[in-house]
Order: C-alpha cells, then structure tokens, then sequence
C-alpha cells in the first residue's frame, strides 16, 4: 500500500460518495455538501499524481489546476447557497405568487 | 541583423492573436455594462452590448477567414507553449461554431434590447422581486465570452472552467426572470451541471495522471487503449451527457429553459446546449481512439434514439408553448447523440457523416433560437403563452407566425435546409453501418416533430373562439419581431451553405479527405 494508493484511493471513495450523496440526498443544502465532497475527492487525486510524475521533483501543474478547481468549486458553492437562499425567502410568500407572465389567469 | 529578426519574431504582429478577440470582446463588455448599468434606463448598455456583438462577429469572420486561408491557427496565451500554458486553437469545426455562436448571439442581442426595454410587465414585476434586468448585459456578456471561450480552447482543463463559467452564467440569467419556479429550475439545473463538471473534472484527471498533458493535440496524438482511457472517457461522457441533457438526464432542460425570460430561453437551447456537446464531440473524434471509444458508441446513441421519439411525444403532449419547445429541444439533442454510433473513423463516408451532423447542431441553433425567441413575443402579446388559445395572437403577429412557420421547416429537416442535409446523412449512415433502427427512428422523430410544430401553425388557420374574453394584446416591440424573422430565414437558408461549411470543416478535421473534398468541388 503505497502512500500514492492511499491518496487516490480515498480521493476515489470520497467522490463516490458525494456523487451519491448528490443523486440521493433530497435537501438542497446536503446536495451541495455532497458536490463539495466529490469535488474534494477529485482534487486530492489531482494532488497525488503530482508526486507520481517525477520521484524527486513534484509537478507544479496539479497543484495549479487544484487551485483553480478549488476556485470554481467556491464560486459554484456561493451561487448554489444564494439560489436556495433566495428559494427559501421566495416560499415564505403566498402559493399564489406565481409568475404573472408566465401562468396567466386560467378563464 | 540577427538581434533585430528575433526582436521581430518576439514583438510583430501575430495573426493568432485574434483568437483571443472573441474572448475579450465580451468580457471587457460585461465589466462596463455591469459598471454603468441603470436599471430601467439602460440604453449606455443596450448600444454597448449590441456594438460588442458587432465586434464578435467581426473578429469571428477574421479567425474563420485566417483559418480558411492558413489552416489551423493557434495562440499559445502569454507565450507560454502547452505543457505548461493555455494554448487557444481554431480549426474548421472551431469557426463553424464561433460563427454560429456570433450570428445567433447577436440576434439575440438585437431582441433584448427590443424586449427588456419595451416589456414594462417585466420590469414591473422584476422590480418587485428585487430583480434587475439591467443584469441581463453583463450576465450575457459573461456566458458569451466562456463560450467563446470553450470553442476555442484547446486544453482539457481549460474547457472544464469554461464549462464551469458558462453554467454560472447561465444560472443568473435564468432567475433574471424573478419568479420561484425559475429560482427552483434553476437550481436543479445548477446541482445537475455540477455533477456533470465534476465527471467530466474526475475523467480530465485520470487523463492527466496517465499521460501528464492536458493540450487536446498532445493527448490526442498519445491516448491509447488502457483502462485509464476508457474510465476517462466514461466519465467525460457520463458528465457530459448530464450537461447536455441527454434523455433519462433530461429532467432539469424544460423547467429551467421554459421558466427564464424570452432570450435567455433562446440562448440556453440554442447554444448553451451545443456547448457541452461540442466538447464530448471534440474529444471523441481528436482526443480518442476508434479502440477507446467504439465498445462505447452505442451507449449515447440507444439514449439519444430514446430522447428523440420520449422527447417528442411530451412536446405534443405539452399545453404551453414554451415547455413544448424545451422538450422539442430534448428531442433535436437525441439526434446528436446518434452520431457517435453513426460515424464512422477514417472511412470517407465517416467524414460527410461528421459534417452533416454539425450541420444539424447549427441549423439546430438557429431554428430554436427563432421559436424561442418567437414564444417570447407571444407571451408579451397576448400575456400567456397557451397553444391551444394561440389564435387570437396569431392574427396580430402574422410576422412573427410566418418565422414559426420558418423556423419548423428547419426543424422537421425538410429539403432546402442545413437539418435535412444533416439527417439525410445520418439516415445514409445508419443505413451503410447496418442500424436500420436507428434511420426509422430519425424518420419517426421527423413525424413527431411535424405533429408538435403544426399544433402553432395550426393555430394561426383557426378562429379564435368566440367566447375568448377579448384580452387587450399589446403591439409587440419591432425589433423582438424581426430579429424571430431574421433568424428564421436564416436557419432556411443555411443549407445553401452548407457546401462551403464543409470545406470549411474540413480544416484540421480529424479526416485526411480535404482532398478528396477539393476534387469534388
């Protein structure tokens, strides 16, 4: 069990797990947990093929595209929480509240 | 002498640069208009916008000129060359879209500013919810610019934050139209995009982990057959048909197309869904081998044949026009997905089939755009958007209803247009390779089609019943009305395009027949 195994390995179950976690939780917020987790899961694999490239020097561009990953996971993460957020102060509104343009009065 | 040649090489003019024109236009765009947006008054933004739509396609014809003359063009971003940098890269099929992307984009552009500015309704009730359409510039400017983006870039990764961009923009402009049913769309459109970014991100790392490249040509020219290559393209192909909507994945498309305002619908189906399919297209011909990908083929093309007939019978079974012209959508993507079955690699016949099937992505793009974009002048007009009292609105907007009319021709496939010559060559393809199945089912979609698409002419023969309470139609805005005929007429014409568009294509094709091709014209 080398310690790069160890690494891909969880990394693979940990995006296992928020995929599924994606596709069954029912709760928006746990669903954008689980994106979060997957996501992670893919990052660490990312960072242990760093090491496996070169045995003396680690490869820089895992590590960028980790950065930048984490980047889009964050901006992704912010505008996944202000939609339900949004969601949530919309349904304190009245049922009747539905989009005048879109349902027009039935006759 | 030596000194001054190398200050050249270093300081002159590269033509390449211009690849990142169609990048630039939009972004810079977008940072002004957020800048000077003023909510109800924003005409600053509505020239700015249509002037960067001018300057996007400007320097798209520029790309697609150079590209027709010199072949190949490519940008290495900062001069940083591929192992390390980003490396842009413009071949055939990448102008066709950047064209396509350019001329719909920009028609788009030209209805906005027609219906944000004129549609008090819209801003009355945006204004309530705390919406500003005035967002709508940046917004779009930003989802432009990532698409521009994508069909540009040549590196693995650098498509997945396009990917990323484009899904975020997109979101935004869906809740533009302020309502709960498009904040929940939208917010299972998010998760779902999500999860299929994080496929595709989890395929663009065992890619890297096996061959240390990320540059589409290096890793084209090195991918093999090994497990690390089929898992990567299973992922890739499994995130991207989540994006792209394919059918048992389609549930997020009619809610989230049908809730957003007029043109963002128009711009979602149009080409926001060509996005992600252009990347699996790309990667399946340049990046993977026949060995790689063909025990795969008929994964995407059992689902596609699927979407196209499940599609197709919710669009008649649909009472409002614009969740029928969502699900036509889910229905005309099933077509695309055919063609990973239906092409094959190498053989001549393999590259008409490539052509064609492009061809139908764009004729595609144009016709939905033009439907959309129509569904939005019906429902400023008549104030909802139910087929079945379309009649009375129809006898107001006889211009609007011709481009319907137009815009159906075009998506049924019938001879003079770009989809026909699309499906008669997937129809001959799937014939040559031994799956009549699949020409009976482009045949049945075809049918399908033509009972959704002449439920809207239908209602333009008909008389309105008398019994209609007579609700009070506004005039539509002139500028949303030409901009559904000019994209109508378009989408006709394009299949008298379509000999130059596949010489055009065949530039850095992944065929060797541009001879061929040549020979013939």
């Amino acid at each position: 069990m080398t310690p790069i195994l160890i690494y891909t390995s969880t990394g693979a179950i940990l995006f296992y797990l928020g995929i599924s976690g994606l596709f069954i939780c029912n709760h928006p917020f746990r669903k954008i947990l689980s994106m979060n987790f997957s996501g992670s899961g893919i990052f660490l694999v990312l960072v242990a093929f760093a090491r496996r490239q070169g045995e003396a020097a680690i490869d820089p561009v895992p590590d960028a595209l980790v950065l930048t990953g984490i980047v889009v996971a964050v901006s992704a993460t912010a505008v996944a929480l202000g939609l339900y957020r949004r969601l949530e102060t919309l349904g304190d509104e009245s049922a009747s509240d539905e989009d005048r343009l879109l349902q027009a009065p039935k006759r | 002498m030596d000194i001054s040649q190398a200050s050249i090489a270093g300081v002159g003019f590269d033509a390449s640069v211009w690849l990142v024109v169609p990048i630039f236009i939009p972004l810079l765009t977008a940072i002004l208009t957020y800048v000077i947006g003023n909510p109800g008054k924003n005409i600053t933004s509505d020239w700015l916008g249509v002037v960067a739509s001018a300057g996007v396609l400007i320097s798209t014809c520029m790309i697609s000129n150079s590209v027709w003359q010199n072949g190949v063009q490519s940008h290495a971003m900062g001069h940083w060359s591929p192992p390390l940098g980003i490396s842009l890269r413009a071949d055939g099929l990448t102008c066709v879209m950047l064209l396509m992307s350019a001329i719909v984009g920009g028609f788009i552009s030209i209805y906005a500013v027609g219906y944000f500015g004129q549609t008090a309704d819209f801003i009355k009730t945006a204004a309530q919810r705390n919406v500003n359409s005035s967002l709508f510039w940046p917004l779009w400017m930003l989802l432009w610019s990532a698409l521009n983006g994508l069909f540009l870039s040549g590196d693995v990764f650098n498509l997945y934050v396009t990917l990323e961009l484009l899904t975020l923009a997109a979101i935004g402009l869906i809740i533009l139209a302020g309502t709960k049913m498009a904040v929940q769309a939208s917010l299972r459109y998010l998760l779902v995009a999500l999860a299929g970014s994080l496929f595709y991100l989890a395929g663009v790392t065992l890619l890297y982990g096996e061959y240390g490249t990320l540059d589409v040509v290096s890793l084209g020219q090195q991918v093999g057959v090994s497990d690390a290559s089929r898992a990567a393209l299973l992922l890739m192909m499994i995130g991207l048909m989540l994006k792209t909507a394919l059918f048992p994945f389609h549930f997020w498309l009619p809610p989230a197309h049908s809730s957003a305002p007029a043109p963002v619908s128009a711009l979602l189906s149009a080409l926001v869904v060509k996005a992600s399919f252009y990347i699996l297209f790309r990667l399946w011909f340049d990046l993977f081998s026949p060995d790689v990908s063909l025990p795969f083929a008929m994964l995407p093309a059992t689902l596609g044949a699927t979407a196209i007939v499940w599609g197709g019978l919710l669009a008649i079974k649909a009472d409002r026009l614009k969740t029928m012209v969502a699900y036509s959508t889910v229905s005309q993507i099933g077509y695309l997905f055919l063609l990973f079955a239906l092409i094959r690699h190498g053989a001549d016949e393999g590259f008409q089939t490539w052509c064609g099937g492009v061809l139908f992505a764009v004729s595609h793009a144009f016709a939905k755009a033009s439907l959309f974009l129509a569904a939005g002048v019906i429902m400023h007009v008549a104030g909802h958007d139910r087929i079945a009292d379309l009649s009375a609105a129809a006898r107001q907007l006889p211009l609007t209803f011709f481009g319907i009319g137009l815009a159906s021709i075009s998506l049924l496939g019938l001879p003079p247009t770009a989809s026909f010559v699309g499906k008669w060559m997937m129809i001959q393809a799937a014939i040559d390779c031994g799956l009549p199945v699949l020409a009976m089912v482009i045949v049945l979609g075809g049918l399908l089609a033509a009972m959704y698409l002449f439920r809207i002419i239908a209602a333009a023969f008909t008389q309105p019943m008398e019994a209609t309470p007579e609700v009070a139609l506004r005039p539509a805005p002139r500028l949303t009305e030409q901009a559904v005929i000019g994209l109508a007429i378009l989408s006709v014409l394009l299949g008298l395009a379509s000999a130059p568009a596949f010489s055009l294509l065949a530039i850095g094709s992944p065929w060797d027949v541009p001879l061929v091709m040549e020979a013939d014209r």
